[in-house]
């Protein structure tokens, strides 16, 4: 699908590939496969960088502009690289009316870090983020793809136990 | 109006049967009956039994769902669509999740019979991205339906043949909006647009499309299999049918409640969430997700969960969504950070809307800043006025509404926080506001 032109510096793995052909049937267009391959390459590579804008474009024949605009729309693809594990702090009405500013804040000084800002270690970024959908378990965050709900300083100090 | 309420509600949507998101589990409750009915009917009688129901939507717009279905072209040389909505963003629900965990298949089915009443070849399920562990239970589910024959091609040897696909959102509140949706299936940025031409002429790649919220879906088997009659006969006449109500703020047990139509507000916050914690008195109530009018606490009594008593009350239902907030809220606070949450989801096509949420959350912040001027109020409100109805979709009147009834509610809140001494005797006006 690529020309010799943009010879990729970046590569699907063999698995992914094949997910990309048998997505391929679901659609009518090419272009619908956006969403679904800017989320297959993040899960490879774990951000969408300019290199691999370039790739998807060539793979689904789209311009890299198409691919930068949609990657800028939605704020779950990440433009830069994120921690290992990235922090996303729910801080809507829910969340906040049950303390959401006290999980931030423990967060933040825990790490030594800011909201938007990465450990220099690589391991954790927090970001903040809009109403995940666990307004009942409030306060929470999503790490990666999983929610840790129910939040008070306590448990997340017991949970970042685990995130090494 | 008098509404029976049963003591112990019986659950449909979310019953109390271990492993019941299991296709087995599911089967040998019944599961899958419906579909089979479905499947004996014509289409079109499908489509009345749905219509005979009186179900409207859960997303949001409470429109009937029947009636829908019938704008559906008969005749077309198109592929038709169903695009399933469970992008599940507006703040203060958390419902479609619930289903997708507990009682994917009743979804499922749901679907497939909402495809088969409109001749529909593919439906997808556009769930937000976040709900990654969701996807994965539902992707399950689905692996198991195409298995057992239920979805797929010649459906139960019918000759009736629907894909379903899960397609994946990105973290955009914007494409809960049903046209946002199908152009963020197209592979696009979620931009809405003009209506009309409607969905149900001009839908995804310009096809034949039908958008149904999750569990508006999932009302569909239980029409099926016991009758619109029967259905019809749930909760309050003008809405029925059971109702997930999710719950959330200042109350001891927030969660999401199966309930009928037209069961209390003030019901569900005292009995079933356990009502506030340390027996506080409440504020405020924001009713169906964040973007429905405020109610005061002293409003709540008599109101009912359905669409035209909210409506009476000056809200709306929405998506049944209740946010509960205790005398010692800080109101100004809450209202912030609603208005901040419209800007960053602003699409950005409509000027009143990208420039207007902006704007709308700088003045609020001028309160807590402490430089709020007296003609702050009424330039805030003269900004919402100017977003309402002024942009291609809901999300401009979404932002407008809990501002404009912020203002008419608790319009002391904001006085009391206005600084004499700002220097600002006049408002500074954005200079493209019209004023009227």
């Amino acid at each position: 699908m690529t020309t010799a032109a943009q010879a990729p510096q970046v590569q699907f793995s063999e698995a992914n590939l094949r997910k990309l052909e048998e997505m391929r049937k679901r659609y009518p267009t090419k272009q619908a496969l956006t969403l679904p391959v800017l989320w297959m390459a993040q899960e490879q590579f774990g951000w969408i960088s300019g290199e691999v804008m370039k790739y998807i474009a060539g793979l689904l024949d789209l311009p890299v502009s198409h691919v930068l605009g949609v990657l800028s729309f939605y704020t779950m693809y990440n433009s830069r690289p994120v921690g290992k594990y990235h922090l996303q702090v729910c801080t809507n009405v829910s969340c906040m009316l049950r303390g959401s500013d006290r999980i931030m804040k423990h967060l933040s000084e825990r790490l030594g870090i800011h909201e938007g800002e990465t450990t220099a270690d690589g391991r954790f970024t927090i970001t903040e983020v809009e109403c995940l959908g666990s307004c009942g378990t409030a306060p929470m965050l999503q790490v990666n793809n999983d929610f840790a709900e129910n939040l008070t300083p306590e448990k997340l100090d017991r949970l970042m136990e685990g995130w090494k | 109006m008098e509404i029976a309420m049963p003591e112990a509600f019986e659950k449909f949507l979310l019953p109390a049967i271990p492993d019941l998101h299991r296709i087995d589990v599911y089967e040998r409750n019944g599961g899958y009956a419906a579909l089979r009915k479905a499947l004996g009917m014509k289409p079109e009688e499908v489509t009345e039994e749905v219509k005979k129901s009186n179900l409207r939507g859960r997303g949001g717009a409470c429109f009937p769902t029947g009636l829908k279905w019938t704008f559906m072209p008969k005749q077309t040389t198109k592929v038709k669509y169903l695009c399933a909505n469970g992008d599940e963003s507006e703040p203060g629900t958390f419902k479609d999740r619930q289903i997708f965990e507990f009682n994917p298949h009743l979804f499922i089915e749901g679907a497939v019979i909402a495809a088969y009443a409109m001749g529909i070849s593919t439906i997808y399920v556009y769930v937000r991205g976040e709900y990654a562990k969701w996807i994965g239970l539902l992707q399950t589910a689905v692996d198991d339906a195409y298995a057992r024959s239920y979805i797929g091609k010649n459906v139960l040897g019918s000759g009736f043949s629907t894909d379903l696909y899960i397609h994946r959102g990105a973290g955009a509140y914007i494409c809960g909006e049903e046209s946002a949706l199908m152009t963020s299936i197209e592979g696009n940025r979620g931009y809405p647009r003009v209506k009309p031409p409607f969905p149900a002429q001009y839908g995804v790649w310009g096809c034949p499309t039908t958008i149904n919220n999750i569990e508006t879906l999932a009302n569909v088997p239980l029409i099926i299999s016991r009758g619109a009659e029967w259905y019809a006969k749930i909760g309050s006449p003008k809405h029925p049918g059971p109702i997930l109500i999710g719950i959330s703020g200042h109350v001891n047990k927030p969660g999401v409640y199966e309930l009928p139509t037209g069961v209390l507000l003030t019901d569900i916050i005292n009995d079933y969430a356990g009502g506030v914690p340390g027996n506080k008195k409440i504020k405020a109530v924001i009713p169906g997700g964040s973007s429905t009018m405020w109610l005061r606490g002293e409003e709540l009594e008599g109101v009912r969960m359905d669409a035209d008593s909210l409506k009476a009350a000056g809200s709306s239902i929405g998506t049944g969504g209740i946010i509960v907030m205790d005398e010692d809220t800080d109101l100004l606070r809450v209202i912030t950070r609603i208005a901040h949450f419209y800007h960053h989801e602003s699409c950005g096509q409509c000027t009143p809307c990208r420039e207007g949420c902006g704007w709308m959350e700088k003045i609020l912040k001028r309160f807590s800043g402490g430089n709020a001027a007296a003609g702050d109020i009424d330039l805030l409100l003269d900004v919402a006025n100017n977003i309402e109805g002024n942009t291609i979709c809901a999300l401009g009147d979404a932002a407008a509404w809990p501002v404009q009834s912020f203002i008419r509610k608790f319009r002391h809140e904001l006085e009391a926080r206005i600084t004499p001494s700002t220097g600002r005797t006049a408002p500074v006006k954005p200079p493209h506001l019209v004023t009227s």
